[in-house]
């Protein structure tokens, strides 16, 4: 309970930073002539879809997690 | 002058086709081209459930930065499936969940279910689009049917980019609706399974006593909340949390748990109950490194329900590619999950009945792994075939929980390994 506790703080401490700190944020980044990196598409977030949606069909209907990158609502009765 | 038969173009035809159902003109639709996904999944568990999924993509980019994405997914899944009932050092007799007749398992055995036989249809569609400045909203929608199942959604979602577009925050919504309808209708909870003789004229009677509905339902609503960060020319970072409740039907009508003696005999077997109310709350990370080697992709997630599920998901990929534009994407993902606080393996016969239980190892303790490796290359015009491999295992635990009399000789938690391969096509 402790660790998940931790965790819990952690995550919403990273959070708030990301949030709060926005003013912080501004000296990160790149100007838009520097994206040549960042525009390639193995640079998306989700560079894959078509794998990245098979693959939480798998994991939805054999573990008990879903979602997180993107909403994990609903699903099949695919057990 | 030789004339040389035109080759059907594939993706003319779809392009035809999809302009066709959105009743676009030939000569707008001409403009504006479609990019398309295919791909083909098999996944295979060594004696259990083996599921075959066809997906195809198309996506379709407007002038004004407007994106339209349409997905037809079809899988066809096949194969047994435990049924969460325990071993037994002797043969045992199921009742099928239709009420159709009868299984046998033999002994040492982990009961599996053979009737597992479904067919899914999927229809997603998404609209994304820039609105005012700084800002892109999307919403879409997704259709699910298969015989005993029907799930609906809808969600929508708005970002706004900060900071020369280094800085985006975005929130989203989404809702559910689960329609179950299994053969021979949802069991009564906590109830026996009659394991009487299916030829006897009164079974049917006797096993419809077992029944309390046709169907069920659930909804599902699901809040996610995001920041997305440019940290420098080669690294991005994502952070979300997002909010699920559920409530409806959660219980699975397929799944019996082992009522017990003294000695782990089993003496009955129970439908499972499972409470039908769920809260969820996940915190996602992910970064993106672009190393001069290759690319990097790290995420984690941990999830907390109010079941008592904790879980932790780590996922590394590594593209390396080479100097023909081919590549290849080791893959290593790793998860593991505490037991949902109603998970019992098996109930003493001799205890009163709890008022929420299940057998499902699912949503008990249980470990995995996933190892894997993509290979992608170029086949000119912008088209591209990858192929992946991945293996996968599944160690379910005991959760504290001590074996008693005969079930210390049998396997209560087996391990699955399963295979997934996968050919992707993009044109």
């Amino acid at each position: 309970m402790l660790i998940v506790n931790r965790y819990k703080v952690l995550v919403a401490l990273s959070l708030v930073c990301s949030v709060v700190g926005m003013s912080g944020c501004s000296s990160l980044g790149v100007e838009p002539w520097e994206r040549d990196l960042l525009a390639k598409k193995e640079m998306a977030l989700t560079s894959a879809p078509i794998d990245a949606s098979l693959d939480d069909h798998i994991y939805f209907s054999k573990e008990a997690t879903s979602g997180g990158r993107s909403f994990g609502g609903g699903g099949c009765g695919c057990n | 002058m030789q004339l040389k038969a035109k080759k059907p173009n594939l993706k003319v035809m779809l392009t035809t086709a999809s302009c066709a159902l959105l009743g676009t003109t030939a000569t707008v639709c001409a403009e504006e081209t479609w990019q398309f996904d295919t791909a083909i999944m098999h996944y295979a568990e060594a004696d259990r459930v083996s599921a075959t999924e066809a997906i195809i993509a198309g996506t379709k980019t407007f002038k004004n930065d407007e994106i339209l994405s349409l997905k037809l997914t079809i899988d066809a899944l096949t194969g047994a499936s435990p049924n969460g009932a325990t071993a037994q050092p002797t043969p045992q007799t199921f009742t099928r969940p239709s009420g159709n007749g009868q299984y046998n398992v033999k002994a040492g055995d982990t009961p599996l279910d053979d009737t597992f036989h479904d067919t899914r249809v999927q229809l997603t569609g998404q609209w994304t689009q820039p609105l005012l400045k700084d800002y892109t909203v999307s919403v879409g929608g997704n259709f699910s049917k298969e015989y005993d199942y029907m799930s609906a959604s809808l969600n929508g979602n708005v970002a706004r980019d900060f900071n020369k577009k280094n800085t985006t925050l975005s929130a989203g919504m989404a809702y559910a609706y689960d329609v179950i309808e299994p053969e021979g209708g949802i069991p009564k909870p906590l109830s026996e399974m009659d394991v009487g003789d299916s030829n006897d004229p009164n079974f049917n009677d006797d096993f419809n006593k077992t029944r309390i509905a046709s169907d069920e339902s659930k909804s599902t609503i699901d809040l996610l909340f995001g920041v997305t960060q440019v940290i420098n020319r080669q690294m991005i970072v994502q952070l979300n949390y997002s909010y699920s409740t559920v409530s409806g039907y959660m219980t699975d009508p397929f799944k019996i748990i082992s009522s017990v003696n003294k000695n782990g005999e089993s003496q009955a077997y129970l439908y499972e109950n499972r409470p039908d109310e769920r809260t969820k709350h996940a915190f996602f990370g992910q970064t993106k490194y672009h190393f001069d080697s290759g690319i990097l992709d790290a995420s984690y997630r941990y999830m907390t329900d109010d079941w008592q599920i904790d879980s932790h998901t780590f996922d590394f990929r590594y593209l390396i590619p080479f100097t023909n534009g081919h590549f290849i994407e080791p893959h290593f993902r790793l998860y593991t999950q505490s037991a949902a606080e109603f998970y019992q393996p098996f109930i003493a016969q001799d205890e009163a009945k709890p008022n929420f239980v299940s057998a499902d190892y699912r949503i008990g303790e249980l470990d995995t792994y996933t190892v894997g490796l993509k290979y992608g290359m170029p086949l000119g015009d912008g088209n591209n075939l990858s192929f992946r491999l991945e293996y996968y295992h599944q160690t379910p635990k005991d959760n504290g929980t001590q074996a008693i009399g005969v079930l210390k000789e049998v396997e209560l938690y087996e391990q699955v390994d399963a295979i997934i391969v996968q050919v992707t096509y993009s044109f």
